[in-house]
């Protein structure tokens, strides 16, 4: 209903409209590059590799759940368990490297079933969310909150409340490795970013994405096979969080169930918002969670390296999501 | 969002009872659970639970869940989320103890002052820009955080004892403390606002169908305004007995209040599609997520089995998992959730 006043505004043409229209479509770019140039210019060692590796460090996660967060978005649906999975599966993971019971105690099955488990167990958390939502049809932001409320439980109740420790070099890799000297997430975003956008942009799978986000009942009269459609992006979505623990229990070379994954279900969601991916569905721009992922990372450090305080560097990001989600408002398809 | 369409007809006079039957499990389901845990409580933990003392306590200590999630259940009826509630109350309180020094008075007046005008920018945000709840309300919760935190610069603020305001708690009206009060005054006249005024019907007009009411010249956006502002004024005053608790300001507290209010709505029957709800099941829910919490301590009390305080997220979330489960076996038919 709102789309009609804005398509008057279009045939009016004009520079300011044109603005408009420049801006839903490359807004966000614009914004990024200009948060980049800024920073080149103005922020001391902002193009060293230290500072590099830093936001790379910080921002990967987020990149990482974001895109699992836009295919469920993408769906019609939203995540609210990303954080708690992120905490389970940081959870499971020392539990079995650290373990002395055959056969975990031998080294290198140790640390590839610490992976493997623990992904897969968030992945199996994600087909809990996935099957309340598509079998039983409860709506995605209560059948995801609960985990949301209990699953943070659970990886406590795992370590007994414990923080686990460890040095692992091998398991640590994936938080820690530098191939190139570029750390070895950057790597894992890319490759991720680019196997989702060519799913979303190119297979069948995409396609049922978009049409069950976009209008449901039409997608099933037509033969999409809707329910397996959200059961399998609760699970991906499950796994890419699971992986995303990984990296932070490995960076922080210890896994505290309490924090691990904290907030991350909003900076994702933010991030997918920021990027132009509408909380309605039936779009998915996973491109633009990496570029909304990396302009709100950017926000944060420039205002924290010219030495803003943290609490006026929340009220600006708050700022710019607000900003960001007018701009594309009504943005045709 | 629309109601599915229903083929293969069946008859008019079925589909009312399904109707009933749905509504009152949606309605009373919660309340069953609610009376079963009280009965396996007063059962095994005996005298000390049903006393005064620990009916009180729990009372006392969820009656600022209690006001977040009555004003969540407003702004859910109209097909809305307000995510910022536990940074609000937060911010509250902050402001509270910053204006206690002036006056007990002055400093609640702040404090709720402050949540008003926080939830009427949600509240213009959504119903004049037109962006949805979901991320007005999620980049207010960064916001208020960061204004509380810049307002308390990162610390804790202390409550000035010489303004009194510490002292109101100890208040007690018809034998009951001040908070408790406050709390069911609030539901009373929530309830009374949802189902005795023209407003309220027009929350559940809105929620319902938003096109459908503005066609039929409902002021819409006025609606929605008042909506959040009140949810951002309860907040508030969660924010002045967040002050009674800890007698500080305290601008880090209220993690994740946002969603428990959610969960304990939910429980209490209120669909998230809006347009059907009611206000006393959400107290209903926000006492029986309490009780979990007091029992569990109990439970640790009698020695038999320790279950360390982790469990308790993990209980909540499985009494939200079944009774989310029941309300949707049953209350199916009639109200189909589109997405």
């Amino acid at each position: 209903m709102t789309d009609l006043p804005i398509d008057l505004q279009h045939q009016r043409s004009g520079a300011a409209s044109w603005l408009r229209e420049a801006g839903r479509a490359y807004g966000a770019i614009a914004a990024l590059v200009a948060l980049l140039l800024f920073n080149a210019i103005f922020t001391d060692r902002f193009l060293s590799m230290q500072a590099f590796r830093l936001n790379v460090t910080q921002v990967s996660t987020v990149i990482i759940v974001a895109v699992g967060m836009t295919l469920v978005i993408a769906t019609g649906g939203i995540d609210l368990s990303v954080g708690a999975l992120m905490a389970i599966s940081g959870a499971v993971a020392p539990l079995i490297f650290l373990s002395d019971r055959a056969p975990f105690d031998i080294a290198w099955f140790g640390t590839v079933s610490a992976f493997a488990i623990a992904i897969l167990v968030a992945g199996a958390f994600g087909l809990f969310n996935g099957i309340l939502v598509a079998v039983f049809r409860i709506q995605p932001i209560i059948a995801t909150l609960v985990l949301f409320i209990a699953g943070r439980g659970i990886a406590q109740v795992l370590t007994n409340g414990s923080i686990q420790t460890f040095n692992n070099p091998d398991f640590q890799y994936i938080g820690l490795g530098r191939p190139l000297g570029i750390p070895f997430q950057a790597f894992l975003v890319i490759a991720i970013v680019a196997i989702a956008a060519w799913v979303v942009r190119s297979t069948v799978f995409g396609r049922y994405l978009l049409a069950t986000g976009g209008n449901e009942p039409a997608a099933r009269l037509a033969g999409v096979p809707v329910a397996r459609v959200k059961l399998a992006v609760y699970v991906i979505t499950g796994l890419l969080a699971g992986l995303a623990g990984l990296i932070v229990i490995s960076i922080n070379k210890s896994s505290d169930a309490n924090l691990v994954g904290m907030d991350m279900e909003l900076n994702a969601i933010a991030a997918v918002a920021v990027g132009g991916t509408p909380l309605t569905g039936g779009r998915a721009n996973v491109v633009g969670a990496l570029i909304g992922a990396l302009i709100l990372q950017l926000i944060r450090t420039t205002l924290l390296s010219h030495n803003i305080p943290d609490a006026v560097a929340r009220v600006v990001t708050a700022a710019a999501i607000v900003i960001a989600v007018l701009a594309q408002r009504g943005r045709a398809t | 969002m629309n109601p599915e369409v229903t083929t293969g007809a069946p008859t008019a006079a079925m589909e009312a009872r399904w109707a009933r039957a749905g509504s009152i499990l949606q309605r009373q389901g919660a309340l069953a659970a609610l009376v079963a845990l009280v009965l396996f409580g007063v059962l095994r933990y005996g005298e000390n639970f049903y006393s005064e003392y620990n009916i009180q306590e729990v009372l006392r200590y969820n009656a600022m869940f209690g006001l977040i999630a009555l004003g969540m259940t407003f702004v859910i009826m109209t097909g809305g989320i307000d995510l910022s509630v536990g940074a609000v109350a937060a911010l509250s309180s902050v402001v509270l103890a910053l204006l206690s020094p002036h006056g007990a008075e002055i400093a609640i007046a702040g404090a709720i002052g402050a949540g008003l005008v926080v939830g009427l920018i949600n509240g213009g945000l959504i119903a004049w820009f037109k962006i949805q709840p979901f991320i007005v309300t999620l980049a207010m919760l960064l916001a208020a955080r960061g204004v509380a935190l810049i307002l308390a610069d990162n610390t804790n603020v202390y409550v000035d004892f010489a303004s009194g305001f510490m002292d109101l708690d100890r208040r007690e009206f018809f034998g009951l403390p001040l908070r408790i009060v406050i709390m069911v005054a609030a539901f009373v006249l929530g309830s009374i606002v949802l189902n005795f005024t023209r407003f309220g019907r027009h929350v559940l007009a809105v929620g319902g169908n938003e096109d459908a009411a503005r066609l039929a010249g409902l002021p819409v956006e006025r609606i929605l305004l008042a909506v959040y502002g009140m949810s951002g004024a309860l907040a508030g005053v969660a924010g002045v007995l967040l002050g009674w608790q800890t007698a500080t300001g305290a601008p880090t507290e209220g993690l994740g209040w946002e969603l428990s209010a959610i969960a304990a709505v939910v429980i209490g029957g209120t669909l998230l599609t809006g347009g059907l709800g009611s206000v006393g099941t959400t107290l209903v829910g926000v006492v029986l997520l309490g009780l979990i919490f007091n029992m569990l301590n109990f439970e640790n009390g009698k020695g038999v089995i320790s279950l360390s305080s982790y469990w308790q997220t993990v209980i909540r979330g499985a009494i939200l998992l079944m009774v989310v489960l029941l309300q949707n076996q049953l209350g199916r038919r009639p109200i189909t959730a589109g997405a």
